[in-house]
């Protein structure tokens, strides 16, 4: 198996004494999606400094498939490419230019920069926005815009700090499936977000990240087997009454409101016999959601156990 | 990509983006960085030159107006290289465009000299135009054109580089006009622009004497004028030791990361 990126007990202390990152390691496959998690502050941005240079680190060592970032800086940069998560482009260039002179940064040619910017503006649906000043774009253009200028030399490995902060439902879902679309081409994803559910559908194996420390890192099936109960909001057809006053696997079903109701299932019980037993007491269920995402109770449990 | 490091040939087209991105820059805001300084050194040549230099007569032998050409085209050459360089170095590291150039695989000795060159293109842009408007109030013979070219390209990447180092440690907009206002201009009315330093007392000949623009604008009257209150060869020592240590002063403050890496 191919490492894409080793991490070997990275520390980062600021100026003013701050602990960023106390000793983190990670190694991650090539080919993977790994979910790199973790509260505000919990050290995911400075992690991806350091692997990018923007960050000195104060301690530890970074490969990139195979390459130590510090004596073979060049090398490992063109494996890299690097989605931050605010805005570090220019406001006042055109659309088409930031990625061409970003092609042009990596050495490109200007005939393959041009041929690179119209294949990544035209996935990333910028094509028609080239000769705009990027100011003029949306908060979710401008994200589109940064992945489109990190794809441009076609890294092997790409890193995204938080790409769909602040992004509508509808252009979340386009960027889930174009970087699927990469990383089933070959290309290496490391994901750092906020939306559990968006960490559970694409990655394979995940990373949570708390004071600087790594508390979780495991395959996303492992750590969802452990989830130990699961809680189901069901919305009826009819009418609810007053009080429901009987169990589902031992546990109370509670009402929330005059059309839905809330069970609890311990892991592996058959959903079936919830329907079964609601059945048998008249309740019509319309639908069915979780209650909170499965990852996200495992993280919290994490966090507070940490 | 697929390369094992960066060819130089890369690197050349690394280096070549990086000036067409600067030059891009600065003629995109013409109006901010090519027009003004053209206005102001022209009004200089109408009000000093022409008006009060026709009542002040000769001055080492030249009349006023073609003695202080010379000077003039230093100033913009030295103002607008050291601008260029200290606003656009800034500008990207304020707002953080400057990390494109930082995770790619740039040498540092090729983002420097990008920039340089960069600065020295606006500033021998804006000394074209001002020997242009020169042109039409003073008929312009360049005694000696090697001196003439060498020491402009010289002085200009002197400045260009020192702009690069005030950049690198500004913190803010009122940071990159301090230098200028406080230090640059001082040194460059006193280096000789509008008088010849013979006519100081021997105590402010010597003070002129510790100023570094003093050298190059004379080197530079002495291409065109063909007289000079310095010595050419020390000048274009001073101007070789200048760049040297700032270019050493550049890299070094790069590959700490200096005020652009955390």
């Amino acid at each position: 198996m191919t490492i894409a990126i080793s991490i070997r007990d990275l520390q980062k202390t600021y100026a003013n004494g701050f602990e960023a990152l106390k000793g983190i390691s990670l190694e991650v496959a090539q080919g993977d999606f790994f979910a790199l998690l973790g509260p505000n502050g919990a050290g995911k941005s400075t992690t991806i400094g350091v692997i990018s240079t923007l960050i000195n680190k104060s301690g530890g060592a970074v490969e990139v498939f195979g390459r130590n970032v510090d004596t073979h800086v060049f090398e490992t940069k063109f494996d890299l490419g690097i989605v931050p998560q605010e805005v570090n482009f220019s406001l006042f260039e055109k659309v088409g230019d930031i990625v061409r002179t970003q092609a042009g940064y990596y050495g490109m040619p200007r005939q393959l920069a041009a041929e690179r910017t119209e294949k990544y503006l035209r996935k990333l649906g910028l094509w028609d926005k080239r000769d705009e000043r990027s100011r003029s774009l949306s908060g979710g253009m401008k994200r589109r815009l940064m992945i489109a200028r990190a794809l441009v030399h076609e890294p092997r490995l790409l890193i995204l700090d938080e790409p769909t902060a602040g992004v509508d439902i509808e252009l979340r879902r386009s960027m889930w499936e174009f970087l699927t679309e990469i990383n089933n081409n070959g290309t290496t994803i490391i994901l750092t977000t906020h939306y559990l559910e968006e960490a559970e559908q694409l990655c394979r194996n995940i990373a949570i990240i708390d004071e600087g420390r790594i508390i979780e890192n495991t395959s996303m099936k492992k750590l969802l087997a452990e989830l130990d109960s699961q809680t189901f909001i069901l919305d009826t057809i009819d009418e609810l009454p007053e009080s429901l006053d009987f169990t589902i696997d031992s546990t109370p079903v509670r009402r929330i409101d005059e059309h839905s109701l809330e069970v609890t299932l311990s892991a592996g019980k058959d959903v079936n016999e919830m329907f079964s037993l609601l059945d048998a007491k008249g309740l019509k269920i319309a639908s069915l959601r979780n209650k909170t995402n499965r990852l996200e109770q495992l993280f919290m449990s994490r966090l507070n156990g940490n | 990509m697929g390369f094992s490091a960066m060819r130089a040939n890369h690197k050349f087209i690394a280096f070549e983006t990086i000036v067409i991105k600067e030059i891009r820059r600065f003629t995109r805001i013409w109006l901010q960085t090519l027009v003004p300084p053209a206005i102001t050194i022209g009004l200089y040549f109408v009000i000093f030159g022409n008006l009060v230099g026709r009542r002040i007569g000769e001055m080492d032998g030249f009349q006023y107006m073609e003695f202080i050409v010379p000077g003039l085209i230093m100033m913009a050459v030295i103002q607008n290289s050291y601008s260029n360089v200290v606003s656009s170095f800034f500008s990207q590291k304020f707002q953080r465009s400057i990390e494109e150039l930082l995770v790619s695989p740039v040498p540092n000795y090729v983002i420097l000299t990008g920039f340089a060159v960069g600065g020295m293109a606006r500033g021998l842009l804006v000394g074209l135009v001002v020997t242009i408007m020169a042109m039409l109030f003073t008929d312009l013979q360049i005694q000696h054109p090697f001196i003439t070219v060498s020491v402009i390209l010289m002085t200009s990447m002197v400045f260009s580089l020192a702009g690069f180092i005030n950049a690198v440690f500004a913190n803010s907009f009122d940071d990159i006009s301090i230098i200028p206002t406080f230090v640059l201009t001082p040194l460059i009315y006193l280096g000789g622009v509008f008088y010849s330093v013979q006519l100081l007392p021997s105590f402010w000949q010597v003070v002129s004497s510790l100023n570094p623009i003093f050298y190059m604008v004379n080197t530079f009257r002495y291409g065109i004028l063909g007289t000079s209150d310095v010595d050419i060869y020390w000048a274009f020592l001073i101007l070789g030791v200048f760049i040297v240590v700032l270019y050493g002063c550049c890299i070094w403050l790069l590959r700490h990361g200096t005020g652009i890496r955390n």
